[in-house]
């Protein structure tokens, strides 16, 4: 066991040797699995940057919220029996709220009726389109979890009385007055004045498609005053506890029916559609994603793997005479071959560290140009790298190393 | 005041019972050995039924003209090569039907080599070439140090343990060889050709310190071809086609 532990140093200190005497070779072997661990981690970091990115979306739409709409998301085939289903009436909201509150241990806490269109808002010269307005009750406060960069939601009273109030997202607002706070201005969106009473934090975009900063928010009878709430409207219902999603969505779905009036027997002729349905569809291409890039830039660390080999092999061919001189001092076949496995891991464990310093340079220099560039770093991703080293080191040294370790002492030593 | 001679330290008793040999036992014992090399078609027989018994603390020389077996008896004596049949026992191990691993064992602990070549590592000190036995003895970097120091001091190179052997000249690389060879304390020295790449001045200061090593005694068997180095054995063995031809005693 000893004898073990001394064979292991003093091979550490034959790698270092044989390395610090082959400079340049080293290097250059190195140099191959530097850029194999970079390419790796750098697809590492993007790979979890997208996850991160997508996961961040999600939590937008809200994981305990459940959407009830004309269509589902995702893709349909029969999309006839989908297109003849009647529109969400944003009253219906006010149907299932009633419900709620005559069901005694109901899973569902709040209905939020949700209307929305394209607007353009503007104050003074200042105009910014495209502006996703949506009418809603001052319950929607409840629904998300944004918070206020300035102001509030309008309040209940409000909401009833339809004042001209909203609340504009961050982007809006800084569009509309990028200098000084937009809080009791009048803006006009699509013509009509509305007083501004809040303005939300940053949210971010949804899978960079939809920017939750670019909405604005007014109460729905003031919506609905001047826009049309029968086209595109959804209700959003929370649910009190985010771990009974499906029977909460059963609970919904009967709620639905009976604000419909629709018969037993009668397919539900709207969607529940929740975040758990993007998820669905979105992980299989986010594993290909993954699974395609790393096994590309796996490629590269191959490459580097076999350059690993290969001077194994000219390393084990230079030294045959030593090989030779080492059995006949006593050097067992196990001695030999750790001697070459470790000068191989050195190479990919110096590879390996380098690589990882300049893979962090360059995610720092992304995270510092491009600060919305989905890349993240993590400690974990360090191990994996240098297990990944390691693993190379053993594998692509081995064969040279098993052969060094086989070697006839008598054709080594008489080997010139 | 008592006389520092009067009683030996641990050290020196340890080397003196290391050193003691009951007269007579015999380290080498090979009978009726063959040795068969196949060189693409032809078969070729190295040896062709060699018998030979060596003792303790003897001085031998092997010699024989290329091609009669001489290299290939050595590689055997030094347990680098198994015989294709017949028997080889050495210090009354069976050494003929040993695995890879167990003849390393044996070489590491039982036998000293010399090469002709020298075949010290080019980058490493002196000292840590003849440590390098130790380290397959498994011994603690504390002992081998110690060891390999005294081993240096007795071939004369106590000023030269971190030099590298391309900063040394041929004798002195082949004492720091001979130190190897003795640093795990062997039954057998085993130098083959020692003076082989030497002028003939360093190669007898190599020779007087294989004999200084016998007098002390050693056992040292000496492959050659030069009568002038076999002349300081104290027997002769001389092969020719693969068989003993003579072995004769010498004062």
């Amino acid at each position: 066991m000893k004898r073990l532990l001394y064979e292991f140093t003093e091979s550490f200190r034959i790698a270092w040797t044989q390395i610090r005497a082959n400079k340049m070779r080293s290097l250059l072997t190195a140099l191959g699995v530097i850029i194999g661990i970079v390419a790796v981690t750098l697809m590492g970091t993007a790979i979890r940057g997208i996850d991160t990115g997508f996961q961040n979306s999600l939590a937008l739409l809200g994981d305990d919220v459940l959407y009830i709409q004309k269509w589902p998301w995702g893709p349909v085939e029969d999309w006839w029996n989908y297109a003849n289903r009647p529109v969400i009436k944003t009253r219906n909201a006010d149907e299932i709220n009633r419900i709620i509150s005559n069901t005694p241990n109901s899973l569902l806490e709040v209905a939020v009726p949700v209307s929305g269109r394209g607007s353009t808002i503007k104050v003074g010269d200042a105009r910014v389109g495209n502006v996703y307005t949506i009418g809603t009750s001052a319950d929607y406060a409840k629904l998300s979890a944004a918070d206020y960069r300035e102001g509030r939601l309008f309040n209940d009273s409000e909401s009833t009385a339809g004042t001209a109030v909203c609340v504009l997202g961050c982007d809006v607002a800084d569009g509309l007055s990028p200098t000084r706070s937009i809080i009791d201005s009048t803006v006009y969106i699509d013509g009509h004045p509305f007083r501004v009473v809040g303005v939300f934090a940053k949210q971010g975009e949804f899978l960079g498609l939809f920017s939750f900063d670019n909405q604005a928010v007014l109460p729905l009878a003031a919506f609905a005053k001047y826009f049309s709430t029968k086209q595109n409207a959804e209700l959003r219902v929370k649910v009190r506890d985010k771990t009974k999603m499906t029977e909460a969505k059963e609970e919904l779905a009967g709620a639905m029916r009976r604000a419909r009036g629709q018969l037993p027997g009668e397919r539900d002729n709207f969607s529940i559609n929740e975040q758990e349905a993007i998820r669905a569809q979105l992980d299989p291409i986010k594993k290909g994603i993954a699974f395609a890039g790393l096994f590309i830039t796996g490629l590269s660390l191959f490459v580097g793997a076999i350059g690993i080999m290969n001077i194994t092999f000219v390393s084990v061919k230079e030294r045959t005479k030593e090989i030779g001189t080492r059995k006949a001092l006593g050097a067992r076949r196990l001695s030999i071959l750790l001697q070459f496995l470790i000068e191989a891991v050195s190479i990919c464990l110096i590879g390996g560290v380098v690589g990882m310093i300049v893979a962090y340079s360059l995610f720092a220099v992304v995270r510092s140009g491009a600060p919305n560039f989905p890349v993240e770093f993590s400690p974990d991703l360090v191990l994996v790298s240098m297990m990944v080293s390691i693993v190379t080191g053993i594998v692509s040294g081995f064969a040279p190393a098993w052969g060094a370790s086989r070697l006839d002492p008598v054709v080594a030593l008489r080997y010139e | 005041m008592t006389a520092p001679t009067a009683s030996p330290g641990p050290a020196e008793r340890a080397a003196i019972s290391r050193n003691y040999r009951p007269p007579g036992a015999m380290v080498i014992e090979i009978e009726n050995v063959t040795k068969l090399y196949k060189m693409g078609e032809e078969i070729v027989h190295a040896l062709r039924g060699v018998s030979l018994n060596v003792s303790r603390n003897e001085y031998l020389a092997i010699m024989g003209p290329s091609g009669s077996g001489k290299s290939t008896l050595m590689n055997m004596l030094g347990c680098l090569d198994t015989p294709t049949s017949g028997k080889y026992h050495f210090s009354g191990k069976n050494v003929s039907t040993m695995t890879d691993d167990e003849l390393a064992d044996i070489r590491n602990r039982e036998i000293g080599f010399v090469f002709q070549t020298f075949n010290l590592l080019p980058r490493s000190t002196s000292l840590a070439n003849v440590e390098l036995p130790l380290i397959y003895a498994g011994l603690s970097p504390g002992i081998r140090r110690e060891r390999a120091e005294q081993a240096l001091r007795d071939v004369g190179l106590g000023e030269r343990m971190s030099h590298k052997p391309n900063e040394l000249s041929g004798g002195q690389r082949q004492r720091v060889a001979i130190a190897r060879a003795l640093v795990n304390r062997p039954s057998i020295i085993l130098a083959d050709e020692p003076t082989g790449n030497l002028d003939s001045r360093t190669g007898e200061e190599i020779m007087q310190l294989l004999e200084d090593l016998y007098e002390q005694g050693n056992t040292i068997i000496v492959v050659t071809h030069e009568e002038d180095i076999a002349r300081h054995a104290r027997r002769v063995v001389r092969l020719r086609d693969g068989l003993i031809e003579s072995d004769a005693r010498q004062a």
